[in-house]
């Protein structure tokens, strides 16, 4: 009977392990799924585009409108223009300019969106604040570029593309947050 | 007592530890944590009726008459969360605590003391999860799959359902190592895993799945709780995190736990229709390998149930082969079945009902399942009622069905009373009719678009929509003759069984008297 307690208390031991270690496979997958969005483009949208095309087709020209928001964040944030013509295949950078109205340091992230939404896959971006997180200081001001490519191969009937970038407050910060329970 | 073998006369003083309550608080034996298990998912199994018949009054006319939107979203979160962890799986767990020792021929479950916790914790979520309706805010209502970011935003009733998840997590994962270690290490000498009865097979494999996927779903609820209160992003998009993720995580465990609901079920059905067919179980060894390959498939099929969450055409493509795939061993079981009872001396006593029934509209069930697995077809019917009653099909006339021939087949040995058969075919068939009255419209109710989890609808849905309600109180009532037919045999209202109650049953549990004595094979059974 001891011999069958011991076998039955290893294969318990082996097993609970196995619990755990399915415990740590349910965390593993949040890189994992990171990893993989990544390597197919699902949503690499922290990364720079790769610009194929840069050859400028002069004979085409585009409305960039540029807007920005802020979401439950007291920043002022808007662009340094509010619309730039492109020709599509052109090299252009642009700015915003953000500024941190609290007397704290946040931090923030800005994410991207498109309109007309299909034009998104053609907006080629080189580099841009929103690639990264944003720390400003209290009252700090910044401004920020973002170099962009219109893909030449971007459908004739859109002539005008808004770039809408809107600022959320990230995770651990929380300055933002005055009372608990509040929208978030 | 002179039906005891003699390996049983001196178990008869048995009852050494306390009495009244404190000996089923206390108590380590798999006999009384099975019964434990069985009438805990049987109350559970009523108040999950409950919330659903609300709902069902709620529907039964459009317009709001009876609950507010928020209650009624409360109401279908909380009928998904107990009849799912507080109903179907503790009474598959009762049925494995009571019936596989008597299968394999062993005195007890392996850790006996560990069982007594598995079950007990039980209560403790059950109170968490029921009592969340009580707290500022009410329930959860992010449905049964607790979807971010709606878990994310919810009151403190969220907060009690990861708890309740939690601990009962923890008892299914215990449950399961128990029965893994049980089935592997005590099986009497001579029982080799090649004759264990197959519902010892079913269980190893689906005690298997819960170690698999119990933690997974452990692991995407803390992730909630951290978001929800530890500032972390895994589901905050403006965090950097994915909502999408959270469905990913939690159908990976999803998938498996339709599985570990089924599984168990398939092994009480293969244990029936031999014994009522008077012919050994066509392809036992298929059948084996079926129940595996349907295990290991159900690991990778997850992602069909968010076919809409916009994935690319060639995963889509991915997950619905695989889908369809589980269709192959599903079908060889139910071939088998319909096999064994092929030229067999069948007779209709009620397990044996229950067991055709479970057949027949499962089946169906299985073929709802594979429409939805086409993708450009589940894009349509994605969230409608047509989804309602596919798993419903699966859940109730599967899992539930089961059950109750599972009861009714190991009433007589549990309590030594047969039950009334005329009581247990009136269960049967208001079941099986008003059944099919409840869900079958549902099919047509979601191919014509009506949207699930929704308190009100458009006007051209009445008329299915109170046809269902109609039938979901005729079912809801039919389940009150189940208790009548157990409260006579425990009141020992009926025919006395014998040590084998059927005339062709096959297996070690109908060896030892009926009903069963406290301990059983304390001298291990010979198996030739």
């Amino acid at each position: 009977m001891n011999a069958q307690a011991k076998d039955n208390r290893r294969l318990l031991v082996r097993l609970g392990i196995a619990a755990v270690a399915m415990f740590g496979f349910g965390f593993a997958l949040v890189p994992f799924y990171e990893a993989i969005c990544q390597v197919t483009g699902l949503r690499n949208i922290l990364q720079p585009d790769v610009v194929e095309n840069t050859q400028v087709d002069p004979t085409r020209q585009l409305t960039i409108e540029l807007d920005a928001n802020t979401h439950d964040l007291a920043w002022r944030f808007r662009p340094t223009q509010n619309t730039v013509d492109v020709h599509p295949g052109q090299l252009v950078e642009i700015t915003y300019e953000v500024t941190n109205t609290r007397d704290v340091p946040i931090t923030g992230q800005a994410v991207p969106s498109y309109g007309p939404q299909l034009a998104g896959d053609y907006f080629k971006k080189l580099n841009c604040f929103c690639f990264e997180k944003q720390t400003l200081a209290a009252g700090e001001t910044r401004v920020m570029p973002v170099l962009f490519v219109v893909d030449p191969k971007l459908p004739n009937d859109v002539n005008t593309i808004t770039l809408s970038y809107t600022f959320f407050e990230v995770e651990g910060t929380q300055a933002q947050k005055t009372a608990p329970g509040g929208r978030s | 007592m002179s039906a005891v073998t003699p390996d049983q006369v001196h178990d008869d003083h048995h009852h050494h530890g306390p009495t009244g309550l404190m000996r089923w608080i206390t108590t380590t034996n798999h006999k009384d944590i099975g019964t434990m298990y069985l009438i805990f998912s049987f109350i559970m199994f009523l108040s999950g009726g409950v919330m659903a018949l609300t709902i069902r009054a709620e529907l039964f006319q459009p317009g709001m008459q009876i609950v507010q939107p928020e209650f009624f979203n409360q109401l279908t979160t909380m009928h998904g969360l107990v009849m799912v962890f507080g109903a179907i799986m503790p009474a598959f767990v009762g049925f494995a605590n009571w019936m596989l020792p008597l299968m394999i021929g062993a005195s007890d479950m392996a850790f006996a003391r560990m069982n007594n916790w598995s079950f007990w914790l039980l209560p403790v979520a059950a109170i968490l999860l029921i009592g969340s309706f009580f707290v500022p805010g009410g329930a959860t209502a992010a449905g049964w799959t607790l979807y971010a970011p709606l878990s994310v935003q919810m009151g403190m009733g969220m907060d009690l359902t990861i708890f309740a998840v939690h601990i009962m997590g923890i008892s299914s994962i215990m449950g399961a190592i128990n029965i893994v270690v049980t089935v592997l290490n005590m099986r009497a000498p001579g029982m080799t895993m090649m004759k264990m009865p197959l519902f010892c097979w079913t269980w190893l494999i689906t005690a298997y799945l819960l170690i698999a996927v119990m933690p997974v779903l452990a692991g995407a609820v803390t992730m909630i709780l951290t978001d929800r209160h530890f500032g972390t992003s895994f589901f905050n998009a403006a965090g950097g995190g994915d909502p999408v993720l959270y469905q990913h995580v939690f159908w990976f465990f999803g998938h498996p736990e339709v599985y570990i609901m089924i599984l168990p079920a398939f092994g009480i059905v293969s244990e029936i229709i031999p014994t009522f067919a008077r012919k050994p179980l066509f392809g036992y060894a298929s059948m084996v390998y079926a129940t595996a390959s349907i295990a290991i498939l159900s690991f990778v099929v997850w992602a069909h149930h968010m076919f809409t969450t916009g994935m690319p055409a060639a995963t889509q493509l991915f997950f619905m082969y695989a889908t369809m795939l589980i269709a192959v061993p599903t079908g060889v079981k139910v071939f088998n079945w319909v096999a064994t009872m092929w030229r067999g001396s069948m007779t209709f006593e009620t397990p044996m009902l229950w067991a055709t029934g479970f057949i027949f509209v499962f089946t169906m069930g299985g073929f709802t399942g594979l429409i939805c697995a086409i993708a450009p077809i589940d894009i349509q019917v994605q969230d409608t009622y047509y989804v309602v009653a596919h798993f419903h099909y699966v859940l109730v006339a599967g899992s539930l069905f089961a059950l109750f021939a599972g009861a009714y087949y190991w009433l007589p040995k549990w309590t030594g009373v047969m039950y009334s058969e005329f009581i247990g075919k009136l269960h049967f068939w208001c079941s099986i009719i008003f059944f099919n009255i409840t869900f079958f419209p549902m099919h047509f109710l979601g191919l014509a678009g009506m949207p699930r989890r929704i308190p009100d609808y458009a006007l051209q849905f009445a008329d299915f929509n109170a046809l269902a309600s109609i039938g979901a109180f005729g079912f809801g009532l039919s389940q009150l003759i189940f208790i009548v037919a157990v409260v006579k045999c425990v009141r020992g209202d009926g025919k006395k069984a014998a040590a084998s109650p059927w005339e062709d049953a096959q297996g070690l549990e109908w060896t030892v008297p009926s009903p069963a004595p406290h301990h059983t094979f304390e001298i291990p059974p010979v198996v030739k």
